[in-house]
């Protein structure tokens, strides 16, 4: 077994029996760490790691965080309330302010919930991960006991965002962190959700997020992602989302930090007219690993797609995109877009880009296309030439060309909020001539 | 002002100028003319700092200093401007941004103090009247979907904002009905100033028209075969090229 594995098993045996076995769920924690540690790590063979090894990862250990670090609140002054602040994996309850709540906006954390709670509430934890490379949500379902636990109500309007925070801080040992979330928007209601991924300091420590994301008729969810996080960290991130009839799922992904960092966004379009509208821009500087995997399920007629992501590797960074789409039999009359272009900085970046479109209906519309390029050198000679140094010149162009994915959100106060982090990452993206 | 001293410059293995010298004051207006082919645009590149021009031999000092050693963005600062002969389109900069963070890194260069946004804008407008451009220019990214008038009127314009020393046109007239013609050379006249210097860089003796040089140069085979005032355009207009090439000494 791995060292890696080997960790995880010891936080397993370490956590409280009463805790496993909490509302009923001892089993499936017991069977899915039986089968990861029986099975071991997915491999580069498997398709869907192709582009990213386990290797370095699996030589290393981690131990479970022990107590939350003092973070000083001046950290997250621009991350105004409701917000729920995780530290370490562990919810910090001096930070997060998630009390005078909308009338129907329920925020809970899924420890309060084992703690005493309706076993109603945290039903999607039974879950069981069967296929081979569900490898980390198996350890999510094995190990998870925090989270963000989020509903609203049917018909609600929630129009202030809720923020989720993450925060990596600096500890004694490097903490593994098991976090499992849902977000559920009953018929038509509302919610704007901001998912904040950031460190305090330098620190190595492993997130290992499960999120499950359930957009009931007619109801419309804004969703960003923003991962920030410290260039020693490694994020394993999976999105699970089902749409219903007439949903709409807007959504932003920016992927500016951490080390290595894999996101797995799965989007099923199950019922008729059900929108799923996604852009983001990921930036691989220094030596950092990104891997974007989206597969997104036309299930139902008139369902809609819309995938408009940016990449950039810089450096020594790599960056591996995977835009899925797949419209299944019956989903007549489907719209499926994807444009993945990306820009490739230096001789020893690398970028991996595999759109797959797949089509078993009729009467579709489906386009796609992914492009790798370099900055344009006649509009870099143009900035300089009007007095812009090269290195702002070439912030100025790749933001430019990030932007297009920030502006698809069309929220203003979204775009604000966001565009602040691109510009210092890029800024900082240590590109070579 | 600018001294350029038997410059040999190649391009993809190929020697396009060689042996140009030419000298030019300021407040000097001079037009560079030539057939297609002769170099011209090389010029305009070479001495904005371009990649891929390989300068064999020669020189060119600019206010005292050796131009070629410095890179496109310090030509900028010390006072050059080249004016593209096909401007750039750069979408998502938008134009008023990209203009300012150009002044403001030039004038950083400079040691002098950065204009805030209410100082720039007041510039601006001073200049964006006097050209007649249109406000919703300002708002667009930089020439993006703007018309092949719009391009030219927009170097005039940046040149106006950034007020240079030495402004190189590169074919400002090409591509120009007449109407957009005189309103890129009215705006050319405004920014004559004694102390200012352009360089005006065509194929038609028709831009002279309303931009009058001082000096005329044509250029062939990579360098300057003939120089004379403003009638020798009128001259080159009437004979053509051909009449130029048979002057060139074998």
């Amino acid at each position: 077994m791995t060292a890696l594995l080997d960790s995880f098993q010891a936080s397993f045996s370490a956590l409280p029996t009463a805790l496993i076995d909490a509302h009923g769920l001892g089993d499936a924690r017991r069977a899915a760490m039986l089968r990861t540690v029986a099975e071991g790590l997915p491999s580069q063979r498997s398709e869907g790691w192709k582009y990213t090894a386990l290797r370095a990862l699996s030589a290393r250990s981690f131990v479970a965080a022990a107590d939350t670090p003092r973070l000083h609140p001046a950290a997250l002054t621009d991350i105004p309330a409701p917000r729920l602040v995780f530290v370490n994996g562990q919810l910090d309850p001096g930070l997060s302010e998630f009390f005078n709540l909308p009338e129907g906006l329920s925020v809970r954390a899924l420890s309060s919930v084992l703690d005493a709670g309706d076993a109603g509430a945290v039903r999607s934890l039974a879950r069981r991960f069967d296929a081979p490379d569900d490898t980390f949500a198996r350890l999510n379902a094995a190990l998870a006991i925090e989270g963000a636990l989020v509903h609203v109500a049917a018909g609600a309007q929630i129009l202030a965002p809720l923020h989720l925070v993450f925060v990596g801080a600096p500890a004694a040992g490097d903490i593994a962190s098991h976090s499992r979330h849902t977000l559920e928007l009953g018929e038509n209601s509302r919610l704007i959700v901001v998912e904040h991924h950031i460190a305090s300091g330098a620190h190595r420590h492993l997130g290992n997020h499960l999120m499950e994301v359930l957009v009931q008729r007619g109801a419309t969810l804004t969703h960003a992602r923003l991962q920030d996080e410290d260039a020693g960290a490694t994020l394993m991130a999976r999105t699970d989302a089902t749409l219903a009839a007439n949903a709409v799922y807007h959504r932003v992904d920016l992927e500016l930090g951490g080390g290595l960092s894999r996101h797995e966004l799965n989007v099923a379009l199950a019922g008729e007219q059900a929108q799923f509208l996604s852009s983001g821009a990921a930036l691989a500087g220094g030596r950092r690993h990104i891997d974007t995997r989206l597969d997104v399920q036309h299930d139902a007629r008139d369902t809609r797609c819309d995938l408009l992501w940016r990449g950039l590797a810089a450096d020594r960074g790599r960056l591996a995109f995977h835009g899925g789409i797949t419209i299944n039999a019956g989903a007549d009359g489907s719209d499926a877009r994807l444009s993945n272009k990306n820009l490739l900085l230096s001789d020893s970046a690398e970028i991996d880009t595999q759109p797959v479109l797949q089509i078993h209906a009729d009467e579709v519309k489906a386009a796609h296309g992914a492009t790798i390029g370099q900055l344009d050198a006649t509009s870099l000679f143009y900035l300089r030439s009007r007095g812009i140094p090269a290195q702002q010149a070439r912030v100025l162009l790749t933001l430019a060309f990030c932007r297009e994915a920030l502006a698809a959100i069309g929220d203003l106060a979204m775009i604000e909020l966001l565009s602040p982090r691109l510009e210092s990452r890029l800024a900082d993206l240590e590109t070579v001539e | 002002m600018l001294k350029i001293d038997n410059l040999h410059v190649r391009v993809a293995g190929k020697h396009i100028l060689r042996g140009l010298s030419l000298e030019v004051h300021p407040g000097e207006v001079h037009a560079i003319m030539g057939p297609n082919g002769a170099g011209k645009s090389t010029l305009g590149n070479v001495l904005a700092g371009r990649e891929g021009y390989e300068v064999t031999e020669g020189s060119v000092l600019f206010e005292g200093k050796d131009l070629l050693q410095l890179e496109p963005e310090e030509r900028a600062a010390e006072g050059m401007f080249l004016a593209f002969q096909y401007p750039v389109e750069i979408p998502g900069v938008n134009n008023t941004y990209f203009l300012r963070a150009a002044l403001n890194a030039q004038r950083r260069h400079r040691g002098e103090a950065e204009l805030d946004s209410m100082q720039f804008l007041k510039r601006v407008r001073e200049k964006m009247s006097v050209l007649h451009m249109r406000d919703e220019l300002l708002h667009r990214a930089v020439n993006e979907g703007f018309s092949g008038g719009e391009k030219k009127r927009n170097e005039i314009f940046q040149m106006a904002v950034l007020e240079p020393k030495l402004a190189v046109l590169d074919e400002t007239d090409s591509g120009l009905d007449i109407d957009a013609l005189k309103l890129v050379a009215e705006g050319v006249n405004l920014m004559r100033s004694p102390a200012r210097a352009l360089l005006v860089i065509t194929h038609y003796q028709r831009l002279l028209d309303y931009i009058k040089p001082d000096f005329v140069h044509v250029l062939a085979e990579g360098r300057i075969v003939e120089s004379g005032g403003p009638e020798l355009a009128r001259e080159l207009e009437q004979h053509g090229y051909a009449w130029v090439k048979d002057r060139i000494a074998p």
